[in-house]
């Protein structure tokens, strides 16, 4: 049953890898409303969250700030216990066996290191070696896989204090992947990172996943992650599911628009057409928002039998844009 | 929004469907969370591991090193410093002479260096409960109390042990006593418990720190300000005090309470002479009730938002 250790780099699948139902966690937070005078209230951070995820797949977990994305990794970590529901990570309930959880994932906070501060990259390595008793080959192969694909050949003998944000991201990615966790959850893990390194982060974990066939759950507020790493996508807010599915069904559910950029003969008030509206009007140059799922055929036929059109051309929505609207019309109702 | 919980209804139904089929998750009965034994020797091994890395690390600036530890060996004698002082102003202190003093303060100093030694790193846990960090350690696959406890491994504590140990070979010469096999084997058993019992104090201190942050101050008041205690004979202090250091908070029996027996003094709360042999099952009872407080502590964790 433990796989831990089987080099087999496809396991068998297994569709609950990943099972949450109805997760909650409720926060008791006191506030201070005066001297010695306090008020309980509580913060219902997950709010009843429902789902799968399959072995081997990776998913995205959005959502605006404060939505319930870290308290959800702590609970399938185990970090924190859910107040309500049922929670499966490879079979195992994550707060109640957390140590022997702990050898099968890997977690990567953005926020705050994993390693130890005080000690060279290459000692909290070593440690890690012989905590997660991984062996010998295996970590020297995984080691030189990490030091390679993550650059971090220079770094092994710097104290991790003194790397930079963006080096110490990767130091904290290869040493959760040393011991061959069968999942990865990485919260936050491209914060802060320049262009550069994003792009070797995200390339590193789309092989890892390719080739190693290890789930991955990561959150972030940088959709190109999502764009570039995950086909499934999941957005909460307030702590409940608001959209789980293949990223491209965020403009169905979304309600996103395209974009019609028409180029006129001359300069016209804006135009009137029954199936878009324009929203912007600059010189001879006009722009029309549609409905993503309408045909621009129609559109475009109506205009050119009214105006005098010279050239014309189509947007696709903004992901960006289709998320904020989302996040707004959600805490607006 | 119906259609966005499609997914949720599709899982949750087979969730439904799943669990019917199978015996079931592992039940708390076979739960590796408690088999005391096996997560004992995990501990230490995770806190020999950790602390044989810090050693490594410190011993990578050998200079600096016997700086500190010299540092803390003197900080420690000056302590001792201050009773010399007064013993030559006066010949006796609460009916002891300065021997007997020597004596119960090397016993409690050697005791509480030990505990310190070991486990000393213990009063940093509140800052880590504070800002977050205890994060890190929860998702490692060994125990939090060992990670802790090792966490930042100082050779140099070692200065305070040598310093006791050094005061108490001094009043062992210096005693006139006629010694038994019992008071001779009481005295290393003394030590030893004396360790156990200031352990199982540290880790009480620090299970609170998991309820109040800022609590370390509170933990080193009983730590700290019951090693000073115990380094000056039962007989100056007042008896609440003394009963308060027997049955409340049992430091007394690290090293009054044996001590006094090998010395062939009566303990001021006239306890029967076997109570100077308990310190081991004090020691035991000290640590697994501290044990319990840990947990409950660490079950009382919740993070934080960011
Ligand atoms: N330890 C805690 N104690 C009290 N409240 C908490 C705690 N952790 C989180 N919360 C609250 O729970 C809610 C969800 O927080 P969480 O950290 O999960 O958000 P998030 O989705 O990760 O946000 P971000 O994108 O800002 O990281 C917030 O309202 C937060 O204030
Ligand atoms: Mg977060």
């Amino acid at each position: 049953m433990d796989t831990a250790l089987d080099p087999d780099p496809a396991p068998a699948p297994d569709p609950d890898f990943i099972a949450l139902d109805g997760i909650e966690k409720v926060f008791d937070v006191r506030k201070k409303t005066g001297f010695l005078r306090r008020e309980r209230h509580q913060v219902r951070a997950v709010d009843g969250i429902t789902f799968r995820v399959p072995r081997g797949e990776m998913v995205g977990y959005i959502g605006p700030n404060g939505a319930g994305k870290s308290t959800t990794i702590k609970m399938l970590t185990g970090i924190l216990t859910p107040s309500g529901g049922r929670l499966r990570v490879a079979g195992i309930d994550p707060a109640r066996e957390r140590t022997r959880l702990a050898r099968r994932i890997g977690v990567v906070f953005g926020q705050r290191t994993t390693l130890w501060w005080d000690l060279p990259l290459i000692d909290s390595y070593r440690l890690m070696h012989r905590m997660y008793r991984i062996p010998d080959r295996r970590y020297a192969e995984n080691l030189d896989r990490c030091v390679q694909l993550l650059d971090l050949g220079d770094l092994l003998d710097v104290p991790v204090r003194q790397l930079s944000l963006g080096q110490r991201m990767r130091g904290d990615i290869a040493a959760a992947l040393l011991h061959d966790p069968e999942v990865l959850y990485l919260d936050e893990p491209t914060i802060g990172l320049d262009v550069v390194s994003k792009a070797k982060v995200r390339g590193f974990l789309r092989d890892l996943n390719a080739e190693s066939g290890t789930t991955v759950l990561l959150t972030t507020h940088d959709l190109t992650d999502i764009e570039q790493l995950c086909k499934r996508v999941m957005v909460i807010d307030h702590g409940r599911l608001m959209y789980d599915g293949p990223l491209a069904g965020l403009h169905e559910v979304g309600e996103s628009e395209r974009t019609l950029v028409v180029d006129l003969e001359r300069e016209l008030p804006p135009l009137d057409v029954e199936s878009a509206r324009v929203v912007k009007v600059e010189g001879p140059r006009q722009w029309l928002a549609f409905p993503a799922a309408a045909s621009a055929a129609p559109l475009v036929a109506a205009i050119a039998a009214r105006y005098p059109l010279v050239d014309l051309s189509v947007r696709e929505p903004d992901i960006e844009a289709v998320i904020a609207k989302m996040y707004a019309d959600r805490a607006s109702s | 929004m119906a259609e966005l919980l499609r997914h949720d209804q599709e899982g949750a139904a087979r969730a439904a469907g799943r669990d019917e089929g199978r015996a079931g998750p592992p039940g708390p009965a076979d739960g590796a969370p408690d088999r005391p034994l096996a997560r004992a020797r995990d501990g230490l091994r995770a806190y020999r591991m950790i602390s044989a890395m810090w050693i490594r690390s410190t011993m990578a600036y050998r200079a600096s090193f016997a700086m500190t530890a010299l540092g803390n060996f003197a900080a420690t004698a000056l302590d001792f410093a201050a009773i010399l002082l007064m013993f030559s102003q006066v010949d006796a202190l609460g009916g002891y002479r300065l021997p007997e003093v020597a004596f119960l303060y090397g016993a409690a100093a050697t005791s509480f260096g030990l505990a310190d030694l070991a486990i000393g790193s213990m009063d940093r846990l509140g800052r880590r409960v504070r800002d977050g960090t205890l994060d890190t350690l929860l998702v490692r696959p060994a125990p939090v109390l060992a990670q802790v406890a090792a966490d930042r491994f100082a050779l140099r504590r070692l200065g305070r042990v040598t310093q006791g140990a050094l005061i108490l070979g001094y009043a062992l010469i210096a005693l006139d006593l006629t010694w038994t096999p019992l008071k001779v084997l009481l005295i290393p058993l003394m030590l030893v418990s004396g360790a156990g019992i200031f352990m199982a104090v540290f880790v009480v201190g620090g299970a609170f720190q998991f309820l109040a942050q800022d609590a370390s101050e509170v933990q080193n008041a009983f730590t700290y300000g019951g090693n000073t205690l115990l380094q000056y004979p039962p007989s100056v202090f007042g008896k609440d005090l003394v009963r308060g250091a027997t049955f409340l908070v049992p430091i007394a029996f690290v090293n009054w309470l044996p001590g006094l027996y090998v010395l062939g003094r009566p303990y001021p709360l006239g306890l029967p002479s076997w109570a100077a042999f308990t310190p081991p099952l004090v020691a035991v009872a000290c640590c697994a009730l501290a044990g319990l407080a840990w947990r409950a502590g660490l079950r009382s964790y919740r993070s934080t938002g960011s």
